[in-house]
């Protein structure tokens, strides 16, 4: 059974709607990236889930089934209980999410002695022990250091300690590592990764960064202007995209491991921006879309099964290849 | 000869009673028509050193010569010639362009400065600056916020091409866009480049977006150039160990879930460690390279490598 089952969610702000009717779930020990450019709603997903939608927004719609419970429909008190024990959070910019007056130490016995009414002492060994976890080098002196006198990757590191104080069975990573340094980058995700099986938790991993998906998500959601597009495990997903969209995405960035060079021809571009999604009565993508047609002007397409774990909200190359299918079948 | 020489170049600050080493030591050169990558991490001094060579920042030594004539000695009024030679494009273009100028004013003023024809003929070239860089004429009345990310790194391209210049310093040009813009302005910038002859200086944290866009490459690690290639030797003859954990770093789908290549953070500027600076790090370091600092050296096919161990490194 799935650990987080997201039901046709609708995020509303009075003029506008960020997030429609989105679903998808994580299981158990799993890491599915919701992948997205700004202004797809990715971040406001992921904040609906907890209950922290910025003030104007809310759910207008839809369900968050966590083992079994409606997120959606428990009062604050019960969400606080949830929120840092089951469903942990971190974000992208370490620094403006620790206090800086606090120490590390002061931050993260907060989590479990709230969660976990450990005593002052036993708060403070748990401490150390979680610093220890997250691969701080001499946690017992860090402990009693500020956020300041820590680097970036040390300052996510402590995030990722308190963040997992609880053992929550479900991480969301909001852009943990956008703000990192490349090779900073590839411990925390190494780091994070440990976790999750260690810990056996799920993995959430919202990133607008296709490698870091390529290499670290079991699946897939695509978003777009609000609307998930595509929905697959990694490897059908790079290998055989059918949204317009991800293909788009995935002809336009460049990747260290293939051999493409600017000398040998330009990038495929997707053309126009996100912005003309905002007009658009039909598919969101229509505007920018090479394969559009009259119909996608009219109508918002559903996300269809491709195979059994390949969903995509194209009519036109669902047609498509399910007639190659069968040619080639 | 080339477009750009730097010999030696060492910016330093005084901070607090430390001395930053923000480029320390640097010597490379640009061609005519040439794309220059310049890649490293935080604090590497990258920056810093694409504002030196403007002279934003100045140099504490070492020599910046442009088509033979050296930058340093220049007057005033030479200078100010340099500068209309070699522009700027910024990472941020919000915070790059005046948000109370409109794009006529932003685009006209440095025509004005430079004393570029009369009013009349400025308008034409700002229109011009406009259809070059695909936004309509129409923007010239408007002000930088009406306009995305991305038409306003267009914008702030139109404005560093307005005076014609012959090398770009581009730092970070496409790291705050979205991938789906990224693209379109990778693209822009290589039409710039054969319509007008540029040459560019393409720095950036990522490896990529250089591996694309770079025709020689230069990795920077607490700034120094620890080893610079074509970019067909350097990205399948990686020497140097920081270069090649710096690719072994770059999430790649054929290698799922490997581990991080390097443990430890970045060393900070202030404190940089004794012998090769990246000896701490580095998983073949000796105890040579604690005290010598390797210097670097030519290994053919004009690609150099500062490492005393380059050689002993497997093949990539």
């Amino acid at each position: 059974m799935a650990l987080l089952n997201v039901e046709d969610l609708t995020i509303a702000f009075p003029r506008a709607t960020p997030v429609r009717g989105l679903s998808f779930s994580v299981n158990p020990r799993e890491t599915v990236a919701l992948v997205g450019e700004s202004g797809s709603g990715k971040s406001l997903t992921a904040l609906a889930l907890l209950g922290l939608l910025p003030s104007g927004a809310r759910i207008a719609s839809g369900r968050v089934a966590f083992a079994g419970r409606d997120l959606t429909a428990l009062k604050d008190r019960d969400l606080r209980a949830v929120r840092g024990r089951d469903i942990a959070m971190i974000f992208q910019e370490p620094m403006t999410s620790l206090n800086p007056v606090l120490t590390l130490g002061d931050q993260i016995t907060e989590v479990v002695r709230l969660h976990q009414g450990l005593s002052r002492a036993a708060a403070k060994r748990r401490a150390v022990e979680l610093l220890d976890l997250v691969r701080i080098p001499e946690p017992q002196r860090r402990v009693d250091e500020h956020p300041h006198q820590l680097s970036g990757g040390m300052r996510q590191r402590v995030m990722i300690a308190i963040a997992v104080a609880c053992s929550p069975k479900l991480l969301i990573a909001d852009e943990p590592t956008t703000a990192l340094d490349v090779t900073i980058q590839a411990q925390v995700l190494d780091l994070l990764d440990g976790l999750r099986r260690d810990l056996d938790m799920a993995l959430l991993l919202i990133t607008h960064d296709l490698g870091v998906v390529a290499e670290w998500a079991d699946r897939v959601v695509v978003m777009y202007a609000g609307r998930k597009v595509e929905e697959a495990p990694f490897a059908p997903l790079f290998a055989a995209p059918l949204h317009p969209y991800t293909r788009g995405l995935l002809n336009a960035s460049p990747r260290l491991e293939e051999g493409h060079h600017h000398s040998l021809g330009p990038l495929l571009e997707i053309p126009g921006s996100i912005a003309s999604a905002a007009a658009e009565t039909g598919c969101a993508f229509a505007p920018r879309c090479p394969l559009v047609r009259a119909a996608c002007r009219t109508r918002v397409p559903e996300p269809m099964a491709a195979a059994d774990d390949h969903s995509v909200a194209c009519p036109v190359t669902f047609t498509r290849e399910s007639e190659h299918g069968l040619a080639v079948g | 000869m080339a477009l750009l020489s730097v010999e030696n170049l060492r910016a330093h600050y005084r901070d607090g009673g430390a001395t930053l080493r923000a480029v320390d030591d640097v010597s490379f050169q640009i061609a005519a028509g040439e794309t220059v990558g310049l890649v490293g991490e935080s604090g590497c001094g990258k920056s810093t050193l694409g504002k030196t060579l403007l002279r934003l920042v100045n140099p504490t030594s070492g020599r910046i010569l442009f088509d033979g004539q050296e930058v340093g000695g220049l007057s005033e009024r030479a200078l100010r010639q340099y500068r209309r030679s070699v522009q700027m494009v910024f990472q941020d273009p919000f915070a790059s362009l005046n948000p109370r100028h409109t794009v006529a004013e932003i685009l006209g003023g440095p025509l004005a400065v430079h004393g570029v024809g009369d009013r009349k003929s400025r308008i034409g070239q700002t229109q011009d600056a406009l259809d070059r860089v695909g936004l309509p004429r129409d923007a010239l009345k408007r002000y930088p916020h009406e306009f995305s990310g991305g038409q306003r790194q267009r914008l702030g391209i139109a404005r560093a091409l307005i005076l014609q210049p012959r090398l770009v310093i581009c730092d970070e040009p496409v790291s705050a866009l979205d991938l789906s813009i990224q693209a379109q302005i990778l693209n822009l910038l290589s039409r710039m480049k054969a319509d007008l002859g540029l040459s560019y200086l393409f720095i950036s944290h990522d490896l990529s977006v250089v591996r694309y866009f770079a025709d020689r490459v230069l990795v920077m690690y607490l700034g120094r150039i620890v080893e610079s290639g074509s970019w067909r030797s350097l990205w399948s003859r990686p020497l140097h160990p920081y270069t090649r954990a710096l690719i072994d770093a770059v999430p790649n789908p054929t290698r799922r879930r490997h581990a991080a290549p390097l443990s430890g953070d970045l060393p900070s500027p202030r404190q940089i460690p004794s012998g090769c600076r990246f000896h701490p790090r580095c998983p073949l370091a000796t105890a040579r390279c604690q005290v010598e600092e390797p210097i670097s050296r030519a290994v053919g096919d004009g690609q150099t490598v500062a490492c005393h161990h380059a050689d002993l490194s497997p093949i990539h």
